[in-house]
């Protein structure tokens, strides 16, 4: 293992040491933080009882189609924006104050628009994610190296041609970026409108534990949305090093 | 290859998009975010008809914002975001920048450090907030804690990634000069990766924005993110639309503005 890597698992392990050290010795009240060995415990039991299964049903499912519809309309938007210059430089400044609007506020909107079911929350985990993936295929597009575009025209290639064999693997390592963003956007906004808003899901269980001081349920569940979120991340993170490493040597 | 995709506003600064555009064009420019203004204002016009029990129209929204911004009571909340929105702002800017600096010019930590920020950014941080809750009590510190949880991350990472692809010489020179790090950091590292520092404040800006209006919507008695939730909840829609019309149009204009002094930054440094 390289030395990097074994530091970081030093300084993680070392964290999670530090904080269980500090509520076993009562310096973290047990009111405010309980030791991540116990929150471990408490998850594997929750998990063995089936009891979040619904919740994790629907949060899971929820999340996966927002990720599907953001990565395909986002791709489609982005490739629109981006053949219209015009219309590229008006959005420029929408895109890059986007994140900062709440828009779990909404969510009454989409209520009163899509009815009172599983889609305005997957509208608020959709319209979190989609930004992510057109910003990425606008990135992709803008840097496919003209000297490739070039190669198309000499080779005579058709338009759809270039686009499938010339500009989406030019553009493949942007993309990619992109769709990780875009599930972590997934996961952020139907969480956070589960949390603040709906009455079901994992989101939804983590506020109702909060508000009934179980801080057991509340903190095990915590633990498994952050290592679920996290296992995801880092396995399309290992992924894509490959694959761009493939690149590097073809 | 950034990790964070607000950041491409600055990418496309360069290109075909030139910086002494001509009078004519930069006229252009203008009709054309009016006119992608003008067709969001319908949409939201066509929106109202669809549904007018959760939204107000257009026009009316802008006459209940101008009533609220007259009013006591939307001042009082206004202020409450703010000195929270303020305070975390601040906090992330400067922790940012100086964790960041440090990360960058260490680079074994910086190479440790990078992934966990990366994971940090990508977690659903609201699920996190009562514990938040738990830490700092229901009030002001929480609001604070949860933008800056929002808005550091962002800040560290562009200005550690942007002292990790600097030039070496300059590094170099500062140790031939024999700098302190405080001079380093002063003289050296804050003026090369300027331009960086502000793309990442500028995302900071956003996220920490967020993250107060979230702290606000969940177990808070004050601030906008209260009035939005409040709304909701005893249906109030038409202070509901107008305040996060204001917000938006709040949020909008500080991007605009940030990612205007952006690339005015990087036409002078190239």
């Amino acid at each position: 293992m390289k030395r990097v890597t074994l530091v970081r698992l030093c300084v993680i392990a070392g964290s999670v040491l530090a904080v269980e050290a500090l509520c076993r010795f009562g310096v973290i009240s047990r009111l405010t933080l309980l030791p991540p060995s116990e929150m471990a415990a408490y998850l594997v039991r929750l998990l063995v009882s089936g009891e979040i299964n619904q919740a994790m049903l629907q949060t899971f499912s929820n999340v996966a189609i927002a990720f599907v519809l953001a990565i395909v309309l986002g791709f489609v938007v982005g490739a629109v924006i981006h053949a219209i210059p015009r219309l590229r430089r008006a959005c420029d400044q929408f895109l890059a104050s986007y994140y900062s609007i709440p828009i779990f506020v909404f969510y009454p909107l989409f209520v009163s628009l899509l009815g009172l079911n599983r889609w305005p929350l997957i509208m608020i985990g959709f319209l979190f994610a989609i930004t992510a993936m057109v910003i990425a295929t606008l990135n992709g597009l803008d840097r496919v190296p003209p000297v490739l575009l070039k190669l198309a025209r000499v080779h005579r290639m058709s338009r759809s041609a270039e686009a499938l064999r010339i500009v989406l693997p030019a553009t493949g390592p942007y993309l990619f970026t992109g769709v990780k963003l875009a599930l972590a956007y997934s996961f952020i906004g139907i969480l956070a409108g589960e949390f603040i808003l709906s009455g079901g899901g994992l989101g939804y269980a983590i506020a109702y534990a909060y508000d009934a001081f179980d801080n057991r349920t509340m903190y095990a569940l915590m633990l498994f949305v952050l290592v679920v979120v996290t296992a995801i991340n880092s396995a399309l993170f290992i992924w894509e090093q490959r694959l761009l490493q493939r690149r590097g040597r073809g | 290859m950034s990790v964070i995709p607000e950041a491409s506003g600055s990418a496309y600064a360069g290109g075909h998009d030139t910086q002494r555009a001509a009078p004519r064009q930069s006229l252009q420019r203008l009709l054309d975010s009016f006119l992608l203004v003008a067709a969001l204002v319908v949409v939201w016009q066509l929106v109202y008809w669809k549904s007018e029990v959760a939204i107000t129209g257009p026009i009316e929204t802008v006459k209940t914002a101008i009533e609220l911004l007259s009013s006591d009571i939307f001042w009082g909340h206004a202020l409450a975001s703010g000195r929270a929105f303020g305070l975390s702002l601040i906090m992330s800017s400067v922790g940012g920048v100086a964790i960041g600096l440090a990360l960058g010019a260490h680079r074994f930590s910086g190479a440790v450090a990078a992934p966990i920020l990366t994971a940090l950014y990508t977690i659903p941080k609201v699920t996190l907030y009562p514990m938040v809750l738990l830490i700092f009590g229901l009030g002001i510190s929480a609001k604070v804690a949860f933008g800056v949880m929002h808005g550091i991350i962002p800040v560290v990472i562009f200005t550690m990634d942007a002292v990790r692809n600097m030039n070496p010489v300059l590094i170099k020179t500062a140790r031939v000069f024999k700098l302190s790090p405080t001079e380093t950091a002063f003289k050296i590292l804050i003026p090369a990766v300027l331009p960086e520092i502000v793309t990442g404040l500028r995302v900071g800006f956003s996220l920490t924005l967020l993250g107060v209006v979230i702290g606000e919507m969940f177990a808070s008695q004050q601030g906008l993110g209260f009035m939005i939730i409040n709304g909701m909840n005893v249906h109030n829609v038409r202070s509901l639309t107008a305040v996060v019309l204001l917000l938006v149009l709040f949020a909008v204009t500080s991007g605009t503005l940030l990612l205007a002094i952006e690339r005015r930054m990087q036409h002078t440094q190239r």
